[in-house]
């Protein structure tokens, strides 16, 4: 059963995209979402969390008992994630403080606890990396795009403050700035994230049924 | 295995997981405590010089501390001192009666009870509307500079017959910061000799 699908192990991308089809680590996507770099900052967060306890469930699955393997999951997940949050205090401070509260709430993101029990504890250390680089980064788009819209309608800037992330390497100025007093409130406000979530998943399920009209092979669904 | 030798594995192998990710976070803690603590004193650094400019003492007003209690909750006084002179007083204050939450205040004030300046140090409004009490959003919060209780004032909105502005959209915010602020001057007359009596 561990014979290598690259179809299997991309799918987290778009076809089993944890935030627009798995509905997981909605706490985050909702909350953070609210700016592009603030998405940016914790979809990296999440990204490096998410392959960092893939692969140590991985390395250490050999030792896994099955009727504590939640707990350990939990423990695990809880170490690397208040590492990342004391590596963030210590090298981004500023993102640290904008971010507050969810990177320790990364620890909740179902997704990782998801990843360890569904696929990591099964398949070896590369394989574990594999799937948490697809999934971290389908969560990390959808994170990105959701800050991206909402900062644009919202604020009519985009990437503000993006030297909070990367210092002397980009300005206060954002990548876009619209210009406008006051952008239309809602988006930034958390109603909006959840129009615009509903407006994602829904533009996603009609895409894919789509497909299977233009092409003629049957509907594949998984 | 029996049930008890069973048990026992189980509960040795969480204890080893335990042990080694408590291994690793002592490890990072230590390594990175450093520079989080620089880094937590360069932020509250800058706070403070936004309250009281850097020219106008010559002590290190962040290890100069006092707290004192004010009803239920604790002020926290940083003395700026020039030439061994009480120079002036950077005081935390709470507004309690924000939009949604409390709002929390550095205030620097000149010894003899004029606002150098205000920052929000942290607070939760609504983003876009009360957020204009953020130095980095709008010039708002510099309205108090310069001000003081000698100055013949009403300390609330225009909305309610008094001397500040508020933003478009949102009073409650700006009425709970100026009547914070007002708070704190009069708390800071009363007190100022307690703040700077070991001089």
């Amino acid at each position: 059963m561990n014979h290598f699908s690259l179809t299997k192990h991309l799918s987290g991308l778009w076809q089993n995209n944890p935030a627009l089809v798995q509905l997981l680590g909605l706490c985050p996507l909702l909350a953070v979402s609210n700016s592009a770099i603030n998405a940016l900052a914790l979809g990296m967060a999440t990204i490096l969390t998410l392959l960092l306890t893939n692969m140590l469930v991985s390395a250490t699955r050999q030792w896994l008992i099955n009727e504590i393997r939640i707990p350990v999951y939990v423990l695990l997940i809880a170490g690397v994630v208040t590492c990342v949050g004391m590596l963030i205090n210590a090298y981004a401070h500023s993102i640290y403080l904008r971010l507050g509260i969810f990177i320790p709430l990364i620890i909740t993101n179902c997704m990782i606890l998801a990843r360890a029990e569904a696929w990591a504890s099964r398949r070896p250390v590369a394989h574990a990396a594999l799937d948490a680089l697809t999934h971290g980064i389908g969560f990390a788009v959808v994170l990105i795009v959701m800050g991206s819209v909402r900062e644009l309608v919202g604020s009519g800037t985009l990437f503000a403050d993006s030297h909070l992330l990367f210092g002397e390497l980009a300005g206060p100025e954002p990548l876009i700035d619209l210009s406008i007093d006051r952008g239309l409130l809602i988006a930034i406000l958390p109603p909006g994230a959840f129009f615009l979530l509903g407006m994602l998943i829904a533009a996603k399920n009609a895409l894919a049924q789509y497909k299977p009209l233009s092409s003629a092979s049957p509907v594949e669904n998984t | 295995m029996t049930r008890q030798a069973i048990a026992g594995r189980d509960a040795l192998t969480l204890a080893a997981y335990a042990l080694a990710v408590g291994i690793v976070l002592l490890v990072i803690q230590q390594c990175t405590a450093e520079r989080i603590r620089t880094n937590q004193l360069r932020v509250l650094t800058s706070t403070l010089n936004q309250v009281i400019p850097a020219s106008g003492y010559d002590n290190n007003p962040l290890t100069d501390k006092i707290d004192i209690a004010d009803n239920n909750y604790t002020r926290t006084v940083y003395r700026a001192l020039l030439g061994n002179q009480p120079a002036a007083a950077a005081v935390t204050a709470v507004a309690p009666d924000g939009y949604s939450g409390n709002i929390d205040l550095l205030i620097g004030i000149s010894f003899n009870g004029d606002i150098i300046g205000v920052r929000v140090l942290s607070h939760r409004e609504t983003p876009g509307l009360g957020d204009e009490i953020e130095h980095s959003k709008s010039d708002w919060i510099m309205t108090f500079d310069g001000k003081s209780k000698k100055d013949e004032l009403t300390w609330t909105v225009r909305k309610d017959g008094g001397d500040f502005d508020q933003f478009t959209g949102a009073t409650i915010t700006p009425r709970a910061v100026i009547r914070a602020v007002e708070q704190t001057l009069e708390w800071y007359a009363q007190h100022r000799q307690t703040i700077f009596e070991s001089l």
